[in-house]
């Protein structure tokens, strides 16, 4: 069911993409969302699209797979797409149907609006892709410790993410197991009316929670008896390290920004 | 009803990097009214072949013949769900389905789905909790009050309350007690000879297989390598252990037995009783290896 999903999952692999630091990954991908807003007119975008896939050939990650599991997106980009050639009266007009009128400026909005949405879900999903789960929790907190100084609780925040990060698959195998057993004794999420449909959830639910809850517990106290104290005075186990490969990758960044800068009308 | 598969394949997550082939040429047939034990090891497809035995998966090639019902890729989830009330499933550690306010209403959830009447389903339900030796007063009780043990029993009671004419059991015992092992497999057994079901036991216990199954099936890397019954099965010890299973303890007794006193190997003995007999009548001819 969930099979086709690409959001958060992560596919083991080796290219230049797979290798660099998780610190620069995590850098990369936020300034190039605050990036993408800079794009303004055809040239920018195209150049930002262009980017996005060389980013997507230079991780090695089948293409194919990575537009596939874009669907549920592709809902969302069609649907602000329609609003804007409906709603955008600017320019020439382009073509009339009764009171259906699309304008030129309408046209473009969207085209710009749906590049905009791909290229910043794409890139994202590419972190996620290329990355380990607890690797980007390892940058994040590398990342956030700065914030220590103001009382952030970045340890706890980080100790967190990367345990629901390991415990994504582990709830999504629970699922489908408890789906299943309760597909079996009959009950039925997939037909009926809206009210049945919210009401077959609850057996799938109500199990799910108990067993986060157990499951919780269990957790705790094998941390405590492992002589875990909280963050104060822990070492690492996994080092982070950065090489010539992340300070290119942030270059070529900032070579794009530049660009993208004179480009914008 | 007869349960076969024919020529089944399924491919877990079809088309992405992560795709993984479960089964490939399966050729099972599960006689009606059998007591069927599915053996293998770890990741050798036992689990995905059982999801197939009530359409919770559709094989990726091949046909699945249910009764007079055939599932192939391209039936639909709706003509499913009658064969799911003649198929039921009690799954590795049942009692994480368990959701319901008390256990009465959890029991009568399965006959609810499949239409039996509220009244009905009511008294099946409070027969079963009784059945399972779930102490009284436990229907008013929520589930998660019981123990882990009684949780396991309220969950096989709500598919029992089912009355499927097929049991498919997913390693019922794991995690219980040996007197609870016992006291769960020989309720199964006394169900199975009463109301002449079709039980269908997945296990790692090879003592479970020889002692109540009539038939048995070896699943070895996704495709089915032996069937028969178990004094066929267990009789070759070596190609079991080729597909990394072993035979029951009173089998290995036995063997040991024969090579210590010289003689030839006899017809596995399934159960202690048999191994006794075996060992007596030895001993009665003057033999045994002291």
């Amino acid at each position: 069911m969930m099979e086709k999903m690409v959001f958060g999952r992560y596919i083991p692999g080796d290219s230049f993409v797979h290798r660099l630091d998780p610190r620069s990954k995590l850098i990369f991908v936020f300034i190039f969302i605050a990036a993408v807003f800079l794009a303004n007119n055809t040239v920018s975008y195209a150049l930002l699209l262009a980017f996005t896939l060389l980013a997507i050939l230079a991780s090695k990650v089948r293409i194919g797979f990575l537009i596939g599991g874009l669907k549920p997106v592709m809902f969302l980009i069609a649907f602000t797409f329609l609003l804007h050639i409906f709603f955008t009266k600017e320019g020439d007009l382009l073509f009339q149907l009764g009171f259906l009128k699309i304008y030129e400026e309408g046209l473009r909005q969207g085209i710009y609006i749906s590049v905009r949405f791909l290229v910043l879900v794409l890139m994202t999903s590419l972190l996620t892709l290329t990355t380990s789960p607890i690797s980007i929790t390892d940058g994040l907190e590398v990342l956030l410790n700065p914030l220590k100084k103001v009382k952030f609780p970045v340890h706890e925040l980080a100790l967190m993410m990367s345990i629901s990060l390991r415990f994504i698959p582990t709830l999504m195998d629970e699922t489908d197991k408890i789906l299943k057993a309760q597909l079996a004794r009959g009950s039925d999420i997939s037909s009926g009316t809206m009210k049945e449909r919210i009401q077959a959830v609850v057996p799938l639910l109500v199990p799910l929670f108990v067993s986060a809850f157990k499951r919780a517990e269990d957790l705790a106290v094998a941390m405590e008896v492992r002589g875990y104290r909280g963050g104060e005075g822990r070492t690492r186990y996994r080092q982070l390290k950065w090489d010539w490969r992340d300070t290119t990758a942030l270059l070529i960044l900032l070579a794009v920004i530049v660009a993208l800068w004179f480009l914008r009308g | 009803m007869d349960i076969a598969l024919e020529q089944v394949d399924y491919t877990y997550a079809a088309g992405t990097p992560f795709q993984k082939q479960a089964l490939h040429d399966v050729n099972v047939r599960i006689p009606s009214g059998s007591y069927t034990a599915i053996i293998g090891h770890t990741g050798s497809g036992k689990s995905t072949l059982l999801q197939h035995l009530n359409g919770l998966l559709k094989p990726t090639a091949g046909i699945v013949r249910i009764g007079d019902t055939q599932v192939t890729k391209e039936t639909k989830g709706k003509q499913l769900k009658p064969i799911r009330r003649k198929v039921g499933i009690v799954f590795q550690f049942p009692e994480h389905q368990l959701f319901e306010e008390n256990v009465l209403k959890d029991v009568m959830f399965g006959p609810l789905n499949f239409g039996v009447k509220e009244e009905e389903a009511r008294t099946r339900a409070l027969s079963w909790i009784e059945r399972l030796g779930l102490p009284e007063g436990t229907a008013e009780k929520s589930p998660f009050d019981l123990s882990g043990g009684q949780m396991r029993r309220v969950a096989i009671a709500g598919v029992l309350a089912m009355e499927p004419d097929v049991l498919v059991l997913d390693e019922p015992t794991a995690g219980l007690d040996p007197a609870g092992r016992k006291e769960i497999m020989d309720l199964f057994y006394e169900l199975h000879e009463q109301r002449d079901m079709t039980t269908i036991l997945v296990t790692h216990s090879m003592e479970d297989a020889a002692r109540y199954a009539d038939h048995m099936i070896v699943m070895h890397d996704g495709t089915d390598v032996l069937q028969g019954p178990p004094e066929t099965v267990f009789a070759d010890a070596e190609r079991l252990a080729q597909w990394r299973l072993g035979v029951p303890r009173t089998v290995s007794f036995q063997r040991l037995y024969e090579e210590g006193a010289g003689l030839p190997p006899a017809p596995p003995a399934l159960t202690e009783e048999q191994l006794a007999a075996y060992l007596a009548a030895d001993l009665r001819k003057g033999g045994g290896a002291s």
